[in-house]
This record gives C-alpha cells, sequence and structure tokens, in this order.
C-alpha cells in the first residue's frame, strides 16, 4: 500500500478511524432526528440540514458572546450552547410542525417540496444575518490540543467531546422510545395512526412532540459541529443527502440500524478518503449502499413481526 | 345512554349510511346483525371517529361526539375493537394495554384485565404481532377496557377465530358486562355468537335498520334470513 510501513498504516487507520468517528457522530445526531421524524409520520424533512445549520450559529452566536463579552464565561460556555441550540431548534421545529407540515400529512410528495422549499428560505435568512462567510466558534482552551498514545497517533479533544455528547443524545432518545409512556404512544401511533388515534391517544400532539424532538436533535448535531468544521449556511444541506443514505440503509424506525449504518458509511467514508479522492470514496460507498438495498430493500434492520 | 339519531355516512359522493337511528340504554347489549357490506364496519368506524359522519348526530350522555376526535370521544368513555383485531404489532402485549390506558393517566394495567384473559398476563412481554388470531382479539378487548368505558364497540369480533375459542369470548363478554356495568354494541355475522351475548338485536341491511327485536322475541329464522346470501 502506497509505500506506508504497517506501522504507519496503523496509525492512518486509528485516526482516519477517528475522523470517521465523528463524522458518525454527526450523521448519527441527524439521522436520530430524522429517522423518529420519518418513521413516525412519513415526512421527508428536507429542511432537517437547515436545523442543524442553526444549532451551529446558535453556538456561534454563544461563543462570540462568551469572547467578547463575558470572558469568564468562555470555559464554560458549550454546555449552555448545546441546551440553547436544542431549545431554539426545537421551538423552531414546534412552528414548522404546526404552521406547516400538520397540513400536509398523507401528501408526502408535497411535504417534500414544501420542506425543501423551508430549507431555502432558512438558508437565505442565514446567509442575510450572518454574512455569506463561514464562521467558527472560539473554542474554549480544554477542548484544544490532542491525546496521544503514542507518538505518531493522535486522538484530537473535541472529538472525543462530541463522541460524549453523540452516545448521551442517543441513550436519551432510546429511553425515551423506549421506556417512557411518551415512546408507547409516539409508537404506537408509528404503526397505525388512525387506531392509535381510536385507542384514545392524541396523535396530533404526539405528531407536534416529536417532530421538535427531532429538530432539536438536530440542533445538538448542530452545536457538535462547530467543534469539528467551521459553520456556512449551507453546511447542513452538505448533510442531508448522507443522512437520508443512512435512514433509509438502517431501516425506518430502527435505531440500531440507523446507528450502525451511521458507523459503516461514516467508516468507510473516512478511511477510504485517505486513500483515494473523495469523490471516489462517496461513489465507492454508495455504491456498496445500493448493491446491499437492492438485496434488503427493507434496509438493514427491520424489526421481525407479523404485519 | 348513546344515541346515534339520523346518521349518514358516505364515502365520497355514495352515501353508505342512509339515516340510522339506534339508541343504547345502560348495561344493555346489543347486535348488529347484516352481511358484507351492509354497512356495518362504516356505521363503528364513524361511532368511533375513524370517518367523519355526513349529517345526523351521535350523542352519549348529553354530550354531542359528532365534531370531536377520536381519542375525545374514547376520553368521553367509548371504546373501540376493530375489525381485524389492529393491535400495535411491534409493541408488546403490555404496552398495547398500557396505550389504552393513556386517557385514564393511569400508568398501572388494571388486575381485572389480567383475571379477565389470563393468557396476556403470560405473554405480556411479547410482541403483540407474534400473538396468535384470538390472543390478539382478546388483547384489543383489553386494550379498548383499559379506557374505563361506559359502552364497548366491537367490530365482528369473531371474524377469524375458531369455533371454541367463540364460545369462550361470548362468555368472556357477558362477564365483562356484569363486572363492569357497561354496554356493549357488537357487529356480527354468526348468529349463535349472538344469541349468546345479545338483549337486543338489530338488522342492518344496505346502510339501514330493517329490523329489531327484544329478547325473547328474537326469531332465529327470521334475522338468519336477512344474513344468507
Amino acid at each position: 500500500m502506497g509505500g506506508y510501513t504497517s506501522q504507519e498504516l496503523t496509525a492512518i487507520f486509528v485516526m482516519q478511524g477517528f475522523s470517521g468517528l465523528s463524522l458518525f457522530c454527526v450523521f448519527l445526531l441527524m439521522a436520530l432526528g430524522l429517522a423518529i421524524i420519518f418513521g413516525q409520520m412519513g415526512v421527508i424533512n428536507m429542511a432537517h440540514g437547515e436545523f442543524l445549520t442553526l444549532g451551529a450559529y446558535i453556538t456561534w452566536m454563544v461563543s462570540e458572546l462568551a469572547t467578547q463579552t463575558w470572558p469568564w464565561m468562555q470555559d464554560f460556555y458549550f454546555p449552555l450552547a448545546v441546551v440553547l441550540a436544542f431549545a431554539g431548534t426545537f421551538i423552531l421545529g414546534y412552528l414548522v410542525e404546526m404552521l406547516l407540515i400538520r397540513r400536509l400529512y398523507s401528501r408526502p410528495l408535497d411535504t417534500l417540496l414544501a420542506t425543501w422549499g423551508l430549507g431555502l428560505i432558512l438558508q437565505q435568512i442565514y446567509r442575510s444575518t450572518f454574512g455569506p462567510r463561514e464562521v467558527s466558534v472560539t473554542m474554549p482552551d480544554w477542548l484544544m490540543g490532542s491525546w496521544a498514545p503514542t507518538d505518531i497517533i493522535d486522538i484530537p479533544l473535541n472529538g472525543l467531546l462530541v463522541m460524549g455528547i453523540t452516545a448521551m443524545m442517543t441513550l436519551l432518545v432510546v429511553i425515551l422510545l423506549y421506556r417512557s409512556r411518551w415512546g408507547i404512544k409516539v409508537r404506537a401511533t408509528t404503526q397505525n395512526r388512525a387506531m392509535a388515534n381510536a385507542a384514545g391517544i392524541n396523535t396530533q400532539r404526539v405528531d407536534r412532540f416529536t417532530f421538535a424532538l427531532g429538530c432539536g436533535i438536530a440542533g445538538v448535531a448542530g452545536a457538535a459541529f462547530t467543534t469539528i468544521a467551521s459553520t456556512g449556511p449551507t453546511t447542513g444541506s452538505l448533510y442531508i443527502v448522507d443522512t437520508f443514505l443512512v435512514v433509509v440503509f438502517g431501516g425506518a424506525a430502527s435505531l440500531l440500524g440507523t446507528v450502525v449504518s451511521a458507523f459503516g458509511i461514516a467508516q468507510s467514508q473516512s478511511i477510504l478518503e485517505f486513500f483515494l479522492s473523495g469523490s471516489m470514496a462517496k461513489v465507492i460507498t454508495l455504491l456498496t449502499v445500493v448493491g446491499i438495498l437492492m438485496f434488503r430493500p427493507q434496509g438493514l434492520f427491520a424489526s421481525k413481526v407479523r404485519r | 345512554m348513546l344515541t346515534v339519531s339520523d346518521l349518514r355516512v358516505s364515502y365520497g359522493m355514495s352515501e353508505v349510511i342512509h339515516g340510522i337511528n339506534l339508541e343504547v340504554g345502560e348495561n344493555e347489549t346489543v347486535a348488529i346483525m347484516g352481511r358484507n357490506g351492509m354497512g356495518k364496519t362504516t356505521l363503528f368506524k364513524s361511532l368511533i371517529g375513524m370517518i367523519p359522519c355526513s349529517g345526523g348526530e351521535i350523542t352519549f350522555n348529553d354530550k354531542k361526539l359528532s365534531k370531536l376526535q377520536s381519542y375525545q370521544r374514547v376520553a368521553s368513555g367509548i371504546a373501540y375493537v376493530p375489525q381485524g383485531r389492529m393491535v400495535f404489532p411491534s409493541l408488546t402485549v403490555e404496552e398495547n394495554i398500557m396505550a389504552g390506558l393513556e386517557v385514564t393517566g393511569r400508568r398501572k394495567v388494571p388486575d381485572d384485565i389480567y383475571e379477565l384473559f389470563p393468557v396476556l398476563l403470560e405473554m405480556r412481554h411479547r410482541k403483540a404481532g407474534n400473538l396468535s388470531g384470538g390472543q390478539q382479539q382478546q388483547l384489543a378487548i383489553g386494550r379498548a377496557l383499559a379506557a374505563d368505558p361506559k359502552v364497548l364497540l366491537l367490530d365482528e369480533p369473531t371474524e377469524g377465530i375458531q369455533p371454541s375459542i367463540i364460545k369462550q369470548l361470548a362468555t368472556t363478554l357477558n362477564e365483562i358486562k356484569q363486572l363492569r356495568k357497561i354496554s356493549i354494541v357488537v357487529s356480527e355475522q354468526v348468529l349463535s355468537f349472538a344469541l349468546n351475548v345479545a338483549d337486543r338485536m338489530l338488522v342492518i341491511d344496505k346502510g339501514q335498520i330493517v329490523h329489531e327485536a327484544v329478547g325473547e322475541q328474537i326469531d332465529r329464522a327470521h334475522i338468519s334470513s336477512y344474513l344468507s346470501v
């Protein structure tokens, strides 16, 4: 392999693998929100990437505030930014469901177009508000630098933080869906909306909350994203296709499937990118996914019950 | 208690239910008999609000239901067991019942549901989709009872269920009526089952009630003439 020693190769795999893990985290956080929204309402939210961007801009604003107005906050602003990013995108998601999505249920093509349009509107709003140039947050000192287990392996600390946030959010979603009363309502509505309503569940409220929560998770993804790359108005739309790939590949409404497929796609992308060009890496990943989906159209993991 | 007056239901331009009047008293079982395609399921779906009615009024204890959503009707005391069971397949048995508990605000499955259907207790951690047809039917009734209804609507509960279980189902329904002091409205094609549970029998034909008989006056031969093709 191109004149690398075996030691160097290991180091490359570990480091590329780790940068793949950071990518995996962003994919997973995006896909989680998309999967619960798509799984429950059958709504394909083309504006999901813009919710990530909003989360990223909120984080950036908090960071600006922390560096310029209240310097003492600089070390601690990040957790606050995550919470605010979640809250901001949750509220926007709630409003979007109420004003737009709710009127378009059972019209999948119309929702596709409407959310795409919403995405464009949001992008332009970001461009007018924050300018077309990419911004990056000022990271607190404790997030700078890296952890070096051997001489030639460097693991960046911010990547570790992103992984922590992702693990926490995933766990939270799993608990909400499978261990809470709200989860029962969501899953019942997912399986049969009319019957869930006739069993006494206020499905409208469940839908609204689910949509808002999915958007909120995208906001957290945005906050995590700022620590590994800079943010521009179209940042989110760069990720939306990959995220849809993750959701479809994993099997809609299967959380485990979403995790596994996010991992697979992010890792193959990141490791192939080092040896080939970025677009070739994408081509190979896409071909593999398409090939597998031809044999398993229901996705990697679909629950096995009689229907 | 439950009053349906001049109820009309249409699919698009074609009217399927042509002005049905129906009165269900307290602690009474009413059987609605009719062949396939006569409007039984449509009637039930419009009672619970899965399809809107185009005319008439449904009142329950002086409360008008016609404009309410399904879950609000459930909250006011009507529960529904649909044709074909429609349990939530990938939820466990216990979660299915808890979905029905939602309107009451309670968190624990009431003991009497498991007493009525011991098989549900045994299988409470199984996915509902993996239960047999008869077990799913019991689960669908259990889920409806969890909402603490005053009126239980059952749409063709015997469909696709073996004869020995059908007998048992009739016993259970009578038991539920006794224990919970509720009214039951059941649609049926199986006359023997209906005779076992009903205090009163109505025959629906082409979207209209064409015959009604109470208790002793129920004439087996006359009603089965409506049911045969």
